[in-house]
């Protein structure tokens, strides 16, 4: 089965060793995390995590089990690319002598939509927002002017149609102690997705 | 603010021991040490409400839990310091683990301002167990404990059971805070134990096996763990299917009931192993599709439709794709499928079980069993242990040959009752779970088998039973060997023995040192009169029987191979 990139978003509680625990269950099938960022999530003391990892869909789908199964996660999505709206954020050094000499820079700064973050004598600080593509093409014109430093953060995404899970958390809240909101909405559309 | 809720002062040491008498907790296995003192104290004052074993080595208690788990029911209770005790459980938990059995494991650990200092016996133990327990937590702060033991019990006993650790610092074992009692818990709001059932599935399920012409149930443990034994047995009279058990469901069905058509598995019976490829509709019950009862999976029934009821959504189109997935607790399921399902009787097919088994009987149960000459072998000890206990015994065994030899033929009418360590395999085990199992059933005759290696790996809990008196009928299957490593040299490393010739002690010597009666036995002739006086004996006792050296364990799936591939002989591998 064809290995392609997925974004997982995991939804936790704070709970400290969590976020090895989750890597644990990558590393022990040996699966490569291509990125992970841990952020605050649109409900108070719950986190959000998102992963990427080149996997078939069958692997993924093995793995959301599993990470649905520890205690501390309440829900975990695994979408593809078109599935999701996604981000990656850049920051670049360089000399700022080189940045005054030249005249394109700024055309180009434009161009990729970055922004100047600091302005010292020694050096200037740029941002840019946008996917891997975006960022690796600056990167590599940046590069040219003497590049000093250079850092890309983790993917961060938005589901296409998720409703994020304000409502869930609510309803299972309300709904103390259960009914559960574990549905198998992988068995109504199995062939879809499993195959050996 | 008002406080409406009275509270006392108390340590984290007490609000722990009031916890667990609160959780029902009667029998605590563990061992002291630093930085677990301040409850060892607390403990000082409550043996007569928590009854503790001091085990001999750290893992014994693990195991001991372990064992009592299976047998009771309940959830097992160990104590240990931190450090090298807490490592010392950790194959005990990793055991847990994969038996899905409920234990919660209270660690000691240094001071919290000591914490990642390397300071006299710290170890990361959370991290060390976070991918063998199904939670674990590290409390800093006694006004912790009450809430986390809750939720540990809760976590513990619940859905899909296992083992949890909780890592106590010692400053949160010693301090005060303003107890306002024992919740208990029964809802964590990122938890799911169970899922919810869908009547659709449990529908398409039952149309399958009331369509089905050759239908086959598998089923495994989790009908244990969910108690879900006298509706499991409703399920099979009434829908009339040939039901044959996983290592770890044995029991569930008593070894004499008609539709129970043996085990599964490497070693399992033959006929099950063959006609799962022959069956047209599969019912998995509460069971994992492990590598040991499937073989290659590629060979795995393809010919059939396969339903899979289980509680454990992970678990379901893992390793083997099924056609009707019903999830869910199969205490509430399966009583729903019983309904649907039409009242048969699948004689022609059951038939086929029965000529098969028939096959294996002769060409290798008899000769096993009832043997005329030559030394005496495993399976004949079992025949007269079975005509000794008539299947009413706890049986647990160790691992390798002679745990086979145990689960194939032990007689047993009862559930809970076979203990052992089916995921894990782990030698050792034995001892100290049949510990364990007579603290669960005190007043039941607990077997402990294990073989001549697995003998010695935790043998320092004859000591245990020396201080307390578990009474325990310890058999000793002694080939000479590492048997089951033996056996695969013999057949898949042209018989090139290498280090699995062992050498052992006099064990009834060794148990007499223990004060424990002991005997040895070499002769058929002795046999039985040594297992009636060893069942005469009113305390532990410790038999060890010679047993002939190369014996294989047949019939046999070898690895890589399909289940319908069994081999009843060497010379047909
Ligand atoms: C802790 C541990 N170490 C090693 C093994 C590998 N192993 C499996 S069966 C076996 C041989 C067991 O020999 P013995 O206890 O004499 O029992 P027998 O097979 O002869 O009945 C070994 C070494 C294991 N399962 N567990």
């Amino acid at each position: 089965m064809q290995k392609i990139e997925h974004t997982l978003t995991i939804y936790t509680e704070n709970q400290i060793g969590l976020a090895s625990k989750i890597a644990g269950l990558f590393s022990r099938r040996k699966i490569n995390l291509e990125c992970l960022n841990i952020s605050p999530s649109e409900i108070e003391k719950i986190f959000r995590f998102t992963l990427v990892v080149i996997e078939s869909e069958a692997v993924m789908k093995n793995l959301v089990r599993q990470l649905e199964k520890l205690v501390d996660v309440f829900i975990v999505y695994s979408n593809t690319n078109e599935e999701i709206i996604w981000q990656k954020m850049a920051l670049f050094k360089v000399p700022t002598q080189n940045i005054i000499k030249n005249a394109k820079v700024e055309r180009l700064l434009r161009e990729f939509g970055a922004n100047t973050v600091v302005i010292r004598d020694d050096y200037t600080i740029f941002e840019t927002v946008g996917q891997d593509s975006d960022i690796n093409k600056l990167l590599k014109e940046l590069d040219k002017y003497g590049l000093i430093e250079f850092v890309k953060s983790s993917r961060i995404a938005i589901i296409k149609n998720s409703e994020g899970i304000h409502k869930k958390v609510m309803d299972m809240e309300k709904n103390h102690p259960i009914p559960d909101p574990i549905v198998n909405e992988y068995l109504d559309k199995k062939n879809l997705i499993f195959d050996l | 603010m008002a406080n409406t809720k009275t509270s006392v002062r108390a340590s984290g040491s007490l609000a722990l021991l009031d916890a667990l008498v609160k959780e029902n907790v009667d029998t605590i296995f563990g061992y002291p040490g630093g930085a677990i003192m301040p409850i060892y104290d607390a403990l000082y004052d409550h043996t007569q409400k928590l009854n503790h074993i001091l085990v001999r080595h750290e893992q014994g208690a693990i195991h001991a839990a372990d064992g009592y788990a299976r047998v009771s029911g309940k959830t097992g209770v160990v104590f240990a310091t931190s450090g090298p005790a807490a490592t010392n459980l950790v194959t005990g938990i990793a055991n847990a683990m994969i038996d899905s059995i409920p234990i919660v494991c209270i660690v000691g650990q240094v001071y919290a301002q000591l914490l990642g200092t390397d300071a006299f016996q710290e170890t990361d133990i959370l991290n060390i167990t976070s991918p063998i327990t199904k939670w674990n937590y590290q409390v800093t702060d006694p006004s912790e404990i009450p809430d986390v033991v809750a939720k540990a019990f809760y976590i513990a006993g619940s859905g899909r059971p296992g083992p949890v650790l909780i890592d106590i610092t010692k400053n949160a074992q010693i301090d005060e805070f303003d107890y306002t009692g024992y919740q208990p818990v029964n809802y964590i709001r990122s938890y799911r134990p169970k899922p919810i059932v869908r009547p659709e599935y449990i529908e398409q399920a039952a149309q399958l096996i009331n369509g089905a012409k050759r239908p086959f149930v598998l089923y495994g443990q989790g009908i244990i763990l969910g108690n879900a034994e006298k509706e499991f047995q409703e399920f099979v009279n009434k829908s009339g299917i040939p039901s044959a058990w996983t290592l770890l469901g044995k029991g569930v069905l008593p070894t004499k009931h008609p539709l129970n058509v043996g085990m599964l598995g490497m070693h399992g019976n033959y006929a099950p192993n063959v006609l799962t490829n022959e069956c047209d509709v599969l019912i998995a019950v509460g069971m994992r599709f492990d590598d040991r009862i499937t073989g290659r999976l590629d060979k795995y029934a393809k010919q059939a439709k396969i339903i899979h009821l289980d509680i454990d959504p992970s678990e379901i189109d893992k390793n083997v794709k099924t056609e009707v997935s019903v999830w869910g607790d199969v205490k509430e399921t399966l009583p729903l499928l019983t309904q649907l399902v039409e009242k048969k009787t699948h004689s022609e097919w059951l038939k086929q079980f029965k000529e098969l088994n028939q096959k294996e009987y002769d060409v290798i149960i008899k000769p096993e069993m009832h043997p005329t000459e030559g030394e005496i072998t495993m399976g004949e000890v079992m025949a007269v242990i079975n005509e000794l206990t008539q299947g009413e015994a706890v049986y647990v065994s160790d691992v390798g040959q002679h745990q086979m030899v145990v689960c194939r033929y032990a007689e047993q009418n009862h559930t809970r009752s076979n203990v052992t360590s089916g995921g894990l395999g782990t030698m050792g085990f034995g001892l100290p779970a049949a510990i364990g199992a007579h603290y669960a059933a005190p007043h039941r005759t607990v077997f402990a088998f294990m073989g001549d290696g697995g003998a010695q790996m935790n043998i320092q809990e004859l000591g245990t039973i020396l201080q307390y008196g578990a009474k325990v009928k310890i058999i000793v299957l002694n080939n000479n060997y590492l048997g089951m490593v033996r056996q695969w040299q013999q057949l898949f490393n042209d018989s090139r023995y290498s280090f699995t010739d062992i050498k052992s002690p006099d064990f009834a010597k060794v148990a007499e040192a223990y004060n424990i009666k002991g005997q040895r036995v070499f002769d058929r002739a002795d046999l039985k009169p040594a297992i009636e006086a060893m069942l005469a004996h009113p305390e532990t006792y410790l038999l060890e029987i010679k047993v002939r050296k190369d014996d294989n364990v047949f019939p046999m799936v070898p690895q890589g191979k399909g289940v319908s591939e069994i081999v009843l002989r060497a010379e047909d591998i």
